[in-house]
């Protein structure tokens, strides 16, 4: 596992045209590694009939509220958990 | 970033959310059910699944409700397998 709990991680903000599990709202956006789940076939390949090998790892990551949407009353210490492959995860500086 | 039409996430609507539940009519078990067996036998996976529904087509994807898009999917994918033959299930619904 490359990234460490509690390290700041960015959500790669690329385009995929295929079949992916990253959502579009979390790409680009700044998080930090709550827990590493452990590495799991790859959908990006299986969707496409292969084995999904080499198996990936996976990652807890969570967002603060204000980071990901508008900031609305009520929700400032409100999170987002989202489960995230480690290829699409870069480092922060 | 343009989203695809499944990326549903952070796209603007004043229209509430429907919660509500409905019974499931029995084409609908089924379809759950020949999913269910197509991912048992390692005929199609869940993966699968997802892009299958993903390459419909948006206009489709929004009319169709929650288990047509399964079936559209398994349809897809599995003509692509040569499992069904083009066009077979439109012509068993024919005949």
């Amino acid at each position: 596992m490359r990234y460490r709990v509690g390290q700041q991680v960015r959500v790669a903000p690329r385009p995929h045209d295929g079949h992916h599990r990253t959502p579009g709202y979390i790409k680009g956006k700044i998080g930090r590694v709550e827990r590493s789940h452990a590495s799991f076939t790859n959908p990006e390949t299986r969707a496409y009939g292969s084995d999904g090998l080499p198996e990936q790892p996976l990652y807890l990551v969570v967002f603060a509220y204000g980071d990901v949407w508008r900031e609305d009353a009520g929700h400032a210490s409100d999170r987002i958990y989202v489960d995230v492959f480690e290829h699409w995860l870069e480092e922060t500086a | 970033m343009e989203h695809a039409v499944h990326d549903r996430g952070g796209w603007p609507t004043d229209e509430r959310i429907d919660r509500s539940e409905h019974e499931l009519a029995d084409w609908e078990l089924l379809t759950d059910a020949i999913v269910g067996a197509l991912g048992e036998s390692g005929t199609m996976n869940v993966d699968e699944l997802r892009r299958g529904i993903e390459s419909m087509p948006p206009a489709e994807y929004e009319r169709a409700s929650y288990y047509e898009r399964w079936l559209f999917s398994v349809e897809t994918v599995l003509t692509e397998k040569g499992v069904l033959a083009h066009g077979e299930v439109d012509r068993r619904l024919a005949g």
